[in-house]
């Protein structure tokens, strides 16, 4: 078969296996939330809650029916994506994460470009000398960030930056004073479409400290990535064959290595997704940021399980996704890969 | 080097590295043995009453800025920050040991057993543990911690499920290539089963990539133990832990309190370098192994 049908036959599987994951993902969630020890109508009334308030509760969950029954009710809800009713508010769970995810989709964006930008910096570094000060420098940047407990790293820069220098709010997404834009609800974009320069300026305000921790918290593994293929890259034959054609070293790296260093770079950010969401699960709770995750731990002590299960679907689905579009565009951007 | 060395871990102690990672290694080690000395002598200085308990503190000041009466000051209930940073050490290490004993316990067999076998069965553990290690793994283990409910062994569960994935596919990589070597299958056409083949030829293969994966492991589990911890999961409140201290480091943070935050953040993140670079030294020297 030529490349291109192999390629294509790649793809098709790549695109197929993602509904199946995402099923054993929202499969798991189901069962684990019912598996576990504990009954969620317990939690939620207390041990000492009348028998009828009880059994209204169990009905209105759903546990009075069996647990087949239970899953395929879920299931069909999924595929019409609806993730069932919030237990404290009472609101569809699809709601709920439309309100709170363009806020944490802000951060993370924000916050991977501030990765990206250090990380590949660090990781550019020590390319003159290898083994040399500025390659120990960069290595140590690269390991240090990512030891870094990131609540902690937070919390510090919280004291320095707002409550020391106060050049930052200590937490939230808007100046409470004022009536946050409506559209997307990316403030950022909705400022930017409006015209209106102070909501920007308002927008970037808030969200420049959460981003810039949560970014140097991963930009070490964008610096390590970049680090280690453009070594491999400088040791190949192709610049080897560069250099000898008289090249200088500039180009030779700028023109040659670079890009053959970025691919597997973008792999990386892919899978640097996932510890976008963990990380951001600490530093929204830090700076009350408003987002999925911090919507996620209120769910958890409010022992919401609709909620809980919604969410962790939805973000299950986002990584999926990410992971998939990454990996059809490395195969689409590499041709020396073969499948 | 020439004969048996008497001592492996001396040998590793008197090594004069040169390479960088080497150097990082070798502070990874010290770091990490001092870690687990602080971790085993804590305990009996506080039964001794050399040290004052972690838990109590009701007779003391409360929020006492570090002086000599108490090095590193005292917090909101008035207890020494400082013994309970030390003490917060052993709870650290017995968590993430328990935690991937058991992930060793169940994933490296599991791999074992998957690389072997090929097949359909192969393909559908292949598949869940991808899934598996899809999610984020703080997101995992906070679900699981929130269904576990909190103490020592639930955390270390809760811990434990986000690295079998990992052991899972190294192992399950590595057995399938070594189960294609000719002396496995001269060991088969002389009649092993596959017991005998997995004890006698793969285990040994097998297990030396795990170290490495392991180290990594544990200064990972260490941040997620400390993210469960401040996020009011994982562990009791009687026990001092890093990561709830901080949670409640927290809120006095605004008014300039900085003692109680400081500490235990700074252990944790030492505690995560050397074992970090310990990783990242034995890594270099298990692929330059292979590669000679």
């Amino acid at each position: 078969m030529s490349r291109r049908g192999r390629l294509a036959r790649y793809l098709a599987g790549r695109a197929l296996l993602a509904p199946v994951m995402l099923w054993l993902i929202a499969t798991l969630v189901f069962l684990l939330l019912r598996v576990a020890p504990g009954d969620p109508v317990d939690a939620l009334l207390g041990t000492r809650a009348s028998a009828a308030a009880r059994d209204a509760l169990r009905q209105q969950l759903g546990l009075d029916r069996s647990l087949p029954v239970q899953y395929v009710e879920f299931l069909q809800g999924l595929v019409h994506a609806d993730l069932g009713q919030s237990l404290v508010s009472a609101r569809p769970v699809t709601q709920i994460v439309r309100e709170v995810l363009p806020a944490s989709l802000e951060l993370g964006l924000a916050a991977l470009l501030v990765a990206l930008v250090l990380g590949l910096a660090a990781g550019f570094s020590g390319i003159a000398r290898p083994e040399g000060r500025l390659d120990l420098a960069g290595r140590l940047y690269g390991i240090a960030t990512y030891a870094l407990p990131s609540f902690w790293a937070a919390m510090v820069l919280q004291l320095i930056f707002a409550v020391g220098l106060g050049w930052f709010p200590v937490g939230g997404r808007f100046p409470p004073t004022r009536v946050p834009p409506s559209g997307s609800g990316f403030y950022l974009l909705d400022g930017l479409l409006a015209g209106s320069w102070s909501t920007v300026t308002a927008a970037l305000h808030h969200l420049t400290l959460p981003a810039v921790t949560l970014g140097l918290l991963l930009s070490g593994i964008f610096d390590n990535a970049l680090r280690l293929n453009l070594r491999r890259a400088l040791r190949s034959d192709y610049v080897e064959a560069a250099r000898s054609r008289g090249l200088g070293e500039v180009r030779v790296v700028l023109r040659h290595a670079l890009p053959n260093a970025l691919l597997p770079v973008l792999t990386i950010a892919g899978i640097t997704v996932a510890s976008l969401i963990g990380g951001a699960l600490l530093i929204e709770n830090i700076f009350s940021w408003p987002g999925i995750a911090l919507k996620l731990q209120e769910a958890i002590n409010q022992r919401d399980y609709p909620l809980v299960q919604g969410i962790v679907v939805v973000v299950a689905a986002l990584v999926v996704l990410v992971t998939l579009v990454v990996d059809v565009l490395v195969a689409l951007l590499d041709p020396r890969l073969s499948f | 080097m020439n004969g048996p060395l008497p001592n492996p871990a001396a040998a590793l102690l008197a090594w004069r590295p040169c390479s960088l990672s080497a150097r990082l290694a070798r502070v990874g080690i010290w770091v990490v043995l001092a870690y687990l000395l602080v971790a085993v002598v804590t305990g009996p200085l506080v039964a001794l009453g050399w040290l004052p308990d972690p838990g109590s503190g009701l007779d003391q000041p409360i929020y006492a800025a570090p002086g000599w009466s108490h090095w590193c000051g005292t917090d909101r209930l008035g207890r020494d920050v400082c013994v309970r940073t030390l003490s917060g050490a052993g709870v650290a290490l017995q968590v993430v040991l328990l935690a991937l004993l058991l992930a060793l316990v169940v994933g490296v067999p599991l791999g074992m057993l998957s690389g072997y076998l090929g097949g359909p069965v192969d393909r559908l553990l292949v598949l869940l543990m991808d899934t598996l290690y899809t999610l984020p793994v703080l997101l995992l283990s906070v679900v699981l911690a929130f269904l576990l409910g909190r103490g020592l062994p639930n955390a270390a569960a809760a811990l434990c499920v986000v690295y079998i994935p990992q052991y899972f596919r190294v192992v399950r990589n590595q057995t399938a290539s070594v189960k294609a070597e000719l002396y496995v299958e001269a060991a088969q056409s002389l009649g092993a089963g596959p017991v005998w083949i997995l004890r006698r030829y793969l285990f040994r293969n097998v297990i030396t990539s795990v170290p490495v994966v392991l180290t990594l492991n544990a200064a990972d589990a260490v941040l997620v133990l400390g993210g469960l911890g401040f996020l009011g999961l994982g562990l009791p409140d009687s026990v001092p832990e890093w990561g709830s201290d901080l949670q409640e480091a927290l809120t006095a943070l605004p008014t300039g309190i900085w003692w109680t935050a400081l500490y235990p953040g700074l252990a944790m993140f030492v505690l995560v370098l050397g074992l970090s670079f310990l990783g990242e030294g034995l890594d270099a020297w298990v692929s330059r192994d292979g590669r000679s």
